[in-house]
């Protein structure tokens, strides 16, 4: 069987989440077949759909976020009646002196460990990805001296249900190439979930109803089916938006918002200089004027549920792009989507991006070439586009010189320790510490795809703490040198491994491994 | 089963549920022969891993051979740091005065010379098998302390064995449940670790090599001197975790058995003398065997801590001012049940003959032998449980006597 170790890197961790530790032989077999180890997942469309028991759909989620808005406005109107109620106030309690700790005999341990959890409770319990090994579960510190600390509402426990579900799939998925196609299409057309409630509870929902149905599909399904999600209307401000003559906007004297029109040009399809004019993006505007959401009366449909409100929408034709559009309602906008869609300035965008993201900060022009033009001929399939990068010479050729986003790093390194994710928190707090926060991007550009992002000194330096705590967790329980066996096997550098094997001991051996060149770059 | 267990714990100790501790509990409690004397011992287990330099540590400066194969860093009793005479041949490291007040007090001691049965110079197994107890590696089931547990007498004064740190180390591991705790701190990759990250992204990776190198300085000037013990350092957090643990095992109620683990002792280059490194470290030791001490308060009398590395260091140091995986090195042992006052050492000498294949410090006595020793002391244990459970296939190592008060 011929072997090709360097390949094998290039399939496992340039297009996939890198090699599962444990008995996958997933080194083994990319090196047998590399192009045939990335493509197997591409012939499963279906498995890049995510179903967990308990995630719910988008409506349902809303109407979970309306009924427990209002619970938090009852609770705070019947806490604001009782506080007139009380003209007198109470006496404040009296809290008992507190005795020397060294004129007391007969501590007991419960006292000890609860005076130990005060005073160190300043810092906030160091969180890995990992939970130390099943005999002693990790339990978060919780002194008596305390309240008991508020349970999760229903926005934060979905938030972290569909976060596990995302990280279970990306751990347990065999080379994991459609789940980073999922990633970069979610990225491209982000939500963050810092926006708002709305934004929180529903950015897991976004990415399973709008992205991964379309991963393998076409770009202007995908196209349609974000720009008409109320994750992305919400996070770009579409239901405010009224068309100025419209009843509605005429009625409440208020127009138009071009967020969404905007972006949806720049960020989402034409990019930067892709040949549209400010009246362009004001005239898309108008167009998706009425692409809104159901509110908690469900005057529209069903609460939290897209829909197009007329009353809202700008009547007449529009021009945009040259072309007119009739005053056809929905219609119009969606016909207005799918001509953006098919615009040569889109398939370059889109296939600059998507190699920029998989192969080279600068991107080799032939391959964004050839790329553009298999999203033109086949009319922005994208499982054809993936095919075409993964048959491509330049994608195994190119050196490992991207950079692993956080994302990638703690995905990479819970797969190489053969570690379910069994709590998503460890994850979230250091995604949250290393600049990536999932689903929460600062802007609707999403997160950088560069090196020079990921690579910057105080990043590193988190990184290395995080690897540290790793080792120091689950390094005692490991043997480094198998780990880089699954890792690179002969495609490791002598240098990484001498480095692992002079290491003073396991758990530095296992920190120095996850930081090591092979595990960073992809 | 554990289950079970847990939710037992779960409403029963709450307090203890530290952040960062975990837990499982005894389904029994084991009581001491001696209960009867009125003593209730208590034992810690200190591993320094990456091979403790002893001759750096406890220097044979009466040896003629010493300074001449320690060189720029050999320790004397004279000059600006003199390293701490114990008797008329060896010298402590300066950086352990509170180690030397315990000598003085007869409550240290220094077992020089000694080796596990492992040979062969490599951290990962030799941690193995100086922590399962095994004669040799690839035995990484339980640990040598957790067997001593399960071999105690059943009763009612004790509870499990603490586990200090993020997990618990080897020599805690087995079928007798442990009790962990680890302060809540977010901890820091230790200078060791960044230092060699960077030297192999200088070699494969120049790009993260000037990243990391910027960071870390960064970090440097936002925490000031590293070499000083201030909150947050290596030293400090050796001292928070020695602090902590023994509040723990001060309670009537409180672990009686405890191991943790130190890093940062694989000195191959610029380990220092009287200063540098080393010493930075071994102050750290230093500091947390005092925090052992007034932290268990009237419990140290019936204390012992036991502190032991996987290995050696090379005799001679190398081209870079350090030294190399060696052979046999000291063992430490302090607390108020100790016999101390004394360097118990069957001295192999230095000459180049009398070294272990011409470079290390030779193995004249068994770690085993000084580990059978304290736990026979200490808790009763028997010859026979000592050589066939604790130390498998280990009668050859007897336990040494007189150890323990």
């Amino acid at each position: 069987m011929a072997r090709d170790s360097q390949a094998a890197l290039v399939a496992l961790n340039r297009f996939g989440f890198g090699a599962r530790g444990g008995a996958s032989g997933d080194l083994i077999n990319a090196a047998s077949d590399p192009r045939g180890f990335v493509k197997a997942e591409l012939a499963r469309p279906n498995g890049v759909l995510l179903e967990a028991p308990g995630l719910q759909s988008t409506p349902q989620l809303g109407q979970a976020v309306f009924a427990y808005q209002d619970q938090v406005k009852q609770a705070r109107e019947a806490a604001k009646e009782t506080a007139k109620e009380t003209t007198k106030a109470t006496a404040p309690a009296e809290t008992p002196a507190d005795q020397k700790p060294g004129l007391r005999r007969n501590l007991s341990l419960s006292t000890v460990a609860t005076e130990i959890a005060g005073q160190m409770a300043e810092a906030k319990p160091a969180d890995t990805t990992a939970k130390p090994e099943t005999m002693q579960p990790n339990m978060a510190a919780q002194p008596a001296a305390k309240p008991a600390p508020q349970p999760l509402n229903v926005i934060q426990k979905t938030f972290r249900a569909e976060a596990l579900a995302r990280l279970q799939r990306a751990t347990l998925v065999e080379c994991g190439f459609t789940e980073r196609l999922v990633v970069f299409w979610s990225n491209h057309f982000c939500i963050s979930a810092s926006k708002g409630e709305l934004a929180r509870i529903w950015a897991g929902a976004f990415e399973r109803e709008a992205i991964r149905p379309h991963v393998l599909g076409r770009f202007a399904d995908m196209l349609k089916a974000v720009e008409q999600h109320p994750a992305m209307l919400f996070f770009l401000d579409n239901q405010q938006s009224l068309g100025p003559d419209s009843r509605a906007g005429q009625n409440r004297k208020r127009g138009l918002n071009e967020n969404l029109a905007r972006e949806i040009m720049e960020l989402h399809t034409l990019g930067v200089g892709g040949g549209y004019t400010q009246e362009d993006v004001t005239s898309l505007a108008r167009i998706i004027t009425g692409w809104t959401f159901a509110g908690r009366q469900g005057q529209l449909g069903a609460p939290g549920s897209f829909v197009f409100n007329a009353n809202a929408h700008q009547p007449g034709a529009q021009m945009l792009l040259g072309k007119t559009y009739e005053a056809t309602g929905l219609a119009q906008g969606e016909a207005a989507l799918a001509d953006i869609a098919r615009h040569p300035s889109t398939a370059n965008f889109v296939a600059t991006k998507f190699v920029r993201h998989f192969v080279a900060d600068d991107p080799p022009p032939a391959l964004v070439a050839r790329l553009r033009d298999v999203f033109v001929k086949t009319d922005g399939d994208l499982k054809a586009m993936a095919t075409a990068l993964v048959d491509s010479d330049e994608a195994w050729k190119a050196p490992l010189t991207k950079m692993r986003s956080p994302y990638d790093f703690v995905v990479a390194s819970g797969r190489l320790l053969a570690r379910v994710p069994e709590d998503p928190g460890g994850y979230l707090n250091n995604l949250n510490l290393l600049g990536q926060p999932l689903w929460s991007p600062a802007g609707p550009n999403g997160f950088p795809d560069t090196s020079a992002a990921w690579a910057a000194p105080e990043g590193m330096k988190l990184r290395l703490d995080i690897a540290a705590q790793m080792g120091a967790r689950l390094g005692n329980n490991i043997d480094p040198l198998d780990l880089l066996e699954f890792a690179a096997a002969d495609a490791a550098s002598i240098e990484t491994r001498k480095t692992i094997e002079r290491a003073e001991s396991r758990q530095q051996a296992l920190a120095l491994l996850l930081m090591s060149p092979e595990m960073q770059r992809r | 089963m554990i289950d079970c267990v847990e939710n037992r714990l779960l409403t029963s100790r709450r307090g203890l549920l530290l952040g960062g501790a975990s837990f499982a509990a005894w389904a029994y409690l084991p009581k001491f022969a001696r209960a009867a004397d009125g003593r209730d011992p208590r034992l810690v287990v200190v591993i320094l891993r990456g091979a403790l330099d002893g001759l750096s540590t406890v220097a044979p400066v009466g040896d003629p051979d010493y300074a001449g194969l320690h060189g720029s860093i050999a320790l004397t009793a004279e000059g600006a740091h003199p390293a701490l005479m114990l008797d008329s041949f060896f010298a402590l490291h300066p950086a352990m005065p509170e180690f030397a007040r315990m000598y003085r007090d007869k409550h240290a001691a220094v077992i020089h010379a000694v080796a596990t049965p492992y040979r062969d110079r490599s951290h990962f197994d030799g941690q193995d098998v100086l922590e399962s107890g095994y004669a040799g590696p690839g035995r990484v089931q339980s640990g040598w302390l957790n067997r001593a547990l399960e071999a105690l007498p059943r009763g009612e004064r004790v509870s499990s064995g603490l586990a200090v740190g993020p997990t618990t180390p080897l020599v805690l591991r087995g079928n007798a449940p442990t009790v962990g705790w680890a302060p809540v701190a977010l901890p820091q990759a230790d200078d060791d670790t960044a230092m060699r990250l960077v030297d192999l992204y200088r070699h494969r990776d120049p790009a993260l090599a000037s990243a990391l190198s910027q960071g870390l300085q960064l970090d440097k000037i936002a925490s000031g001197d590293d070499m000083k013990p201030k909150p947050g350092n290596q030293v400090a957090q050796m001292r928070q975790v020695a602090r902590g643990a023994a509040k723990l095992m001060a309670a009537d109620d409180g672990p009686r058995i405890a191991a943790l683990a130190f890093d940062g002792w694989d000195t191959h280059a610029n380990e220092g003398g009287p200063v540098g490194r080393l010493a930075f470290l071994l102050g750290g030791l230093d500091g947390a065997l005092a925090e052992f001490e007034s932290g268990l308060g009237e419990r140290w009398r019936d204390t012992v801590v036991v502190v032991a590395t996987e290995f050696g260091r090379t005799a001679r140091i190398n081209g870079t001012d350090g030294t190399d995986h060696g052979t046999a090195t000291v063992a430490l042992l302090a607390g108020g049940a100790v016999k101390g006052g004394r360097v118990i050492s069957d001295w192999p000498g230095l000459k180049l003959a009398n070294l272990y294949e011409g470079r290390d410090l030779k193995p004249t006595t068994d770690l085993r032998s000084v580990i059978k020793g304290v736990l026979q002391g200490q808790f009763g244990l028997s010859d026979r449980v000592l050589a066939e459970t604790v130390f498998p296939d280990s009668a050859s190592a007897r336990p040494m006597k007189g150890l323990v008060a």
